[in-house]
């Protein structure tokens, strides 16, 4: 009986192969198009967060909230402003992409050693070399973390985009929900749980590959 | 040459730097000492301009500093602090390399200063180079610390407690070395420090500062010699007189010793002796205080079973106050009839004994730090 589905299922990704792989690649659109937004909100911002403090809190406490509004809320008002479609879904998983960059780079530069600081300023670091030689190399890790996080929670919230047309892979899901078709809905939550495992594990190894020598082992 | 004029901080209410003046000539070693919050890391600060005065002005070689780019004036003075603070991300040549870098060296012009200077300290190029800070031992990370400051050849280097957190034996070796550096590229060096034999050992010129002032401004000699300040006198307390001069004999007693009143009976005191191997103990009076001491072996010739210890005492082990000075105890215990020597409270209870293990055990410890007992 289980291997019988499980052929059924194999079967039916063969049939559909070209449709899956269509909503696979818009996956990866979204996936990237709206992680691509967050970092480039994200640590602009959380570098700027870093340098005026007093900001920091308020604007964290704010990122929190909209992180704690459901995806389907959000959708939602996305949808009144944006229509249907691709728009509405990138600014949502946008936004839902910016707040673990966010924080993950806050924290990262806010956690460097204040002797380092001390130290580059004294031999005659601008406050930019500073933040690009000293700051970032020692917080890098824990932003790419914060990336790796940001990746995997978009995989899992775009697959709400085919709720609003926008495609991927939760269009899949969706049809197999709205038809009792147990293949469509695998078909879309088998290869969205691979692709946010082994994105999770590419993002390790780079992170991995990216720390020195002289930080492997201390805790960032 | 660095020159204060009338300069001041104050942070709110508190006076941090009081109207100072003074002026440190090329190629001296200046150190600043005082008591914690006197301002002497204040002081230096002001030299790099972490800290930028109220009031006054500081001079370098005749130039405002406060006309200065800060970014400019602190690529041409070393800065060394406690933590090193060298990059972890960065291998040891690259952090030496920084400020030659900041200023746009060519490689072919920093890469020799930074072998040159890794040669310096003892610390061959090709093994040395290429690690990273966190592959380095304490001693070692300061020692390229110190490298970093230098590498730009700045005839000024400002060194903020640079050996504070090391152990006594890489301190010492450090500022021997520093010593040396110091010396051989004639460098200008203000030092700052809390501890005085470090002071002594490396300065030209001591400023000893309080509250903000220089209470002092003079020579190590001339500082021993007169100090013109109790607080001065009071800080340099052990460098008076012969070394160890402000150990007394409590600094070398053991405190679990054997005590018993002096009616005790005798096979109960044989039979506490035993049990802590000991073969003579402390005989007390009914109010604690000490009344001599009593031997196995005396029991044993004049004992029977049931008298007390009281009538068997002997008085030959010399008595030391608490406070008596190290040198006279040791001279009691050289010539002790029993090898020990008692040591007393002023109430005349007893603190404890000084025996040949203690004193061996104590002078360990004074040169090397806890011993395993």
């Amino acid at each position: 009986m289980g291997g019988n589905a499980v052929m059924t299922f194999v079967a039916f990704c063969i049939d559909h192969q070209k449709d899956i792989f269509n909503c696979l690649v818009r996956h990866f659109q979204l996936v990237g198009i709206s992680v691509a937004a967050g970092m480039l909100i994200a640590i602009p911002l959380g570098i700027f967060l870093s340098r005026f403090k007093h900001f920091a809190l308020a604007v964290l406490r704010l990122a929190g909230m909209v992180q704690t509004i459901p995806g389907l809320v959000m959708l939602g008002f996305a949808l009144l402003l944006f229509g249907i479609g691709l728009p509405p879904a990138l600014f949502v998983l946008s936004i839902y992409a910016i707040l673990p960059i966010l924080q993950n780079t806050y924290t990262g530069i806010t956690e460097v050693e204040k002797s380092y600081i001390e130290a580059a300023k004294g031999i005659g670091m601008t406050n930019g070399q500073i933040l690009r030689k000293i700051e970032i190399p020692l917080a890098l890790s824990s932003i790419v973390g914060g990336i790796r996080t940001s990746v995997v929670f978009t995989v899992s919230w775009a697959t709400l985009a085919g709720l609003i047309g926008a495609g991927g892979l939760g269009d899949l899901i969706w049809t197999g929900l709205s038809t009792y078709n147990t293949n469509y809905i695998l078909a879309g939550a088998v290869p969205s749980a691979i692709v946010a495992i082994a994105l999770s594990g590419l993002i390790s190894i780079i992170q991995k590959s990216i720390t020195p020598r002289g930080l492997k082992g201390v805790s960032v | 040459m660095i020159e204060f004029e009338n300069v001041s901080k104050s942070y709110g209410e508190s006076k941090v730097l009081d109207r100072l003046n003074f002026r440190i000539n090329p190629g001296e070693f200046v150190v600043l000492i005082g008591p914690s919050g006197c301002g002497k890391t204040t002081t230096l600060r002001t030299i790099n301009r972490l800290i930028e005065p109220d009031g006054g002005k500081v001079f370098i070689n005749g130039e405002d500093i406060s006309k200065v780019n800060p970014v400019q004036l602190r690529r041409t003075i070393g800065y060394v602090i406690q933590q090193i603070g060298l990059f972890p991300n960065m291998t040891v040549e690259e952090n030496i390399a920084v400020v030659p870098k900041l200023l746009k060296y060519p490689k072919e012009k920093w890469q020799p200063i930074v072998r040159e200077l890794l040669e310096l300290v003892g610390m061959p190029y090709k093994e040395n180079a290429h690690k990273y800070p966190s592959e380095l031992s304490g001693g070692q990370q300061q020692r390229i610390g110190v490298l970093r400051a230098l590498a730009a050849s700045p005839p000024i280097v400002l060194m903020d407690e640079p050996f504070g957190a090391l152990d006594p034996i890489t301190r010492e070796a450090l500022q021997e070395e520093v010593k040396r550096i110091q010396k051989k590229l004639k460098k200008t060096i203000v030092f700052v420090t809390h501890d005085m034999d470090e002071a002594l050992r490396m300065a030209d010129t001591i400023v000893f500062m309080s509250g903000g002032k220089i209470l002092q401004m003079a020579s190590p000699e001339e500082l021993l010699q007169n100090p013109a300040d109790p607080l001065i006198s009071e800080f340099m307390g052990k460098h008076k007189g012969a070394p160890g001069a402000s150990l007394t004999a409590g600094d070398f007693m053991k405190t679990r010793v054997l005590k018993a009143s002096r009616k005790t009976q005798t096979l109960q005191s044989v039979e506490l002796m035993r049990k802590r191997d000991v073969n003579s103990m402390i005989v007390v009076n009914d109010d604690d205080t000490y009344a001599g001491t009593v031997s196995l072996d005396t029991i044993k010739a004049l004992g029977k079973a049931g008298k007390e210890i009281g009538d068997m005492m002997e008085d030959q082990a010399p008595i030391v106050n608490l406070n008596e000075d190290a040198h006279d105890t040791f001279e009691k215990l050289y010539t002790s009839p029993v090898g020990y020597v008692v040591v007393l409270n002023d109430d005349k209870t007893v603190a404890g004994l000084i025996t040949k293990t203690s004193m061996a055990k104590a002078m360990g410890e004074a040169l090397w730090g806890e011993m395993l007992s």
